[in-house]
């Protein structure tokens, strides 16, 4: 059973649909015991770094999260649930995330060519860096679907895509049973399920 | 590089999808479900729902509808028609709408972009203008294109996108179902005075239409289509070759 993280950040309706689609049992929760008892973890979210973070710490979910993933559960944060993986973020300030990979979150637009525009927003393609077990099978410039303005820099030995939007963006992480897709898999089509349904066996 | 986006527009009424032209004559088309599956197939790269639907009964179809598109169809979902609060905001999200464009709503109360942004993010919402040249200048219409506001256009969506709004879908009333091109000089004037991405909609009558459009305005990112690929004289498929062989990045 897949226990899709519920504290009260973002919409959890097609994450659920896309693994039902995929035939993955998931349950969406915000209960301890049932993300104890869960075989893997998706840790999802959109908005603001400091506000997740927070309803992450307020719930208790913070420490239990960190504490599975320390146990080898697979976890995967998706989005800005893939930034609360890092070590901090400077959106708006300086917060702390979970740190269970190496790196910082920072403004896209310290990477990009100026002019851009922000958010950067739809399909782009993946950069293979180093291999990783949820994108197994995955075409390298497959596209998929982001929506962010804040990305992870500093984490290159985990990083195991990137996308190019005039600078390379962090697309997604892993670093042993922790990973990460900046992008949306619930929002990317085929490739997207496939990335899920790896996740699944991970 | 991000890709050029091919953006399927169903218009629903009573739970059935419906195009018009210029707004008057509807004609049924097909199920909304299966048309969004069959566009998702053929490589949509996000699709729009447009609730044009008046009564309650209507309007609990279409949320029906919306829920059983989104369990099987796993690209973003755009929800606009009949977004008046951020209840509205709410019942479409919880319906698997991944955007929510806002029109006639943002008119009468313009605080909803600013609350709605708020509450859900900036990516979440959508500035949709129905605009129309009046004595040459682009005006702001309500109530699908019947009512004239008398608002100047590129101020209303620049003031909508300062407030939060995070795309723009530009509909020119002008060239509406008349599928002779989108209305370039409008849209050029719109991606000029705004930095988030901007969605053309409005006359698209062939695929040269939308090389037209990206080859002449290269800051314009998705090109909304509905009767072109409804009756399926074109596919969304030999738009986005056309646009490869001519240069344009697409997701193929």
């Amino acid at each position: 059973m897949i226990g899709i993280i519920d504290y009260g950040v973002g919409n959890l309706f097609s994450l659920q649909s896309s693994f039902a689609a995929i035939g993955e049992a998931c349950v969406v929760t915000g209960d301890p015991a049932e993300i104890r008892r869960a075989d893997r973890l998706i840790l999802p979210g959109v908005g603001a770094f400091a506000d997740a973070a927070d309803k992450l710490r307020r719930s208790g979910l913070f420490d239990l999260i960190l504490d599975e993933a320390q146990k080898g559960k697979p976890l995967m944060g998706i989005c800005l649930g893939m930034q609360l993986l890092f070590e901090k973020s400077f959106e708006y300030g300086e917060h702390q995330g979970l740190g269970l990979i190496p790196g910082r979150v920072e403004p896209i637009a310290k990477t990009i060519a100026p002019g851009l525009k922000i958010p950067h927003i739809g399909w782009n393609a993946l950069q293979f860096r180093h291999k990783s077990g949820i994108l197994e099978g995955v075409e390298e410039g497959s596209h998929v679907y982001f929506v962010h303005s804040y990305h992870a820099v500093g984490c290159e030995p985990f990083t195991t895509a990137v996308t190019e939007y005039g600078g390379l963006l962090t697309a997604s992480v892993q670093r042993d049973n922790v990973a990460g897709c900046q992008f949306h898999p619930e929002k990317s089509g085929q490739v997207g399920l496939a990335i899920l349904k790896n996740f699944a066996k991970l | 590089m991000i890709t050029k986006r091919i953006i399927p527009c169903l218009d629903v009424r009573d739970g059935r999808v419906v195009k018009g032209v210029n707004f008057e004559g509807i004609r049924d088309v097909s199920s909304p479900v299966e048309l969004a599956r069959y566009y998702s197939d053929s490589g949509a790269d996000e699709l729009v729902f447009y609730d044009i639907t008046a009564s309650a009964e209507g309007r609990r179809l279409f949320t029906d509808v919306l829920a059983e598109t989104a369990r099987s169809v796993f690209i973003p979902l755009t929800v606009g028609g009949g977004i008046n609060t951020l209840e509205d905001f709410d019942r479409v999200l919880k319906c698997g709408a991944d955007k929510v464009s806002v029109n006639s709503g943002a008119l009468r109360d313009p605080t909803l972009v600013s609350r709605a942004a708020r509450r859900y993010g900036d990516q979440c919402v959508v500035i949709s203008a129905d605009v129309k040249r009046v004595d040459g200048v682009f005006t702001v219409f309500a109530r699908g294109g019947r009512d004239n506001t008398g608002r100047e256009a590129i101020e209303w969506i620049r003031r909508c996108v300062g407030e939060g709004a995070g795309e723009v879908v530009l509909n020119s009333i002008d060239t509406d179902g008349v599928r002779g091109g989108f209305d370039l000089e409008m849209l050029r004037a719109v991606s000029d005075a705004v930095d988030v991405p901007v969605i053309a909609s409005g006359g698209a009558g062939c695929v040269a239409d939308f090389v037209t459009l990206f080859k002449t305005l290269p800051r314009v990112d998705a090109g909304l289509a509905a009767s072109i690929l409804h009756f399926g004289e074109v596919t969304v498929a030999d738009i986005k070759k056309a646009l490869r062989d001519e240069g344009v990045n697409v997701r193929i």
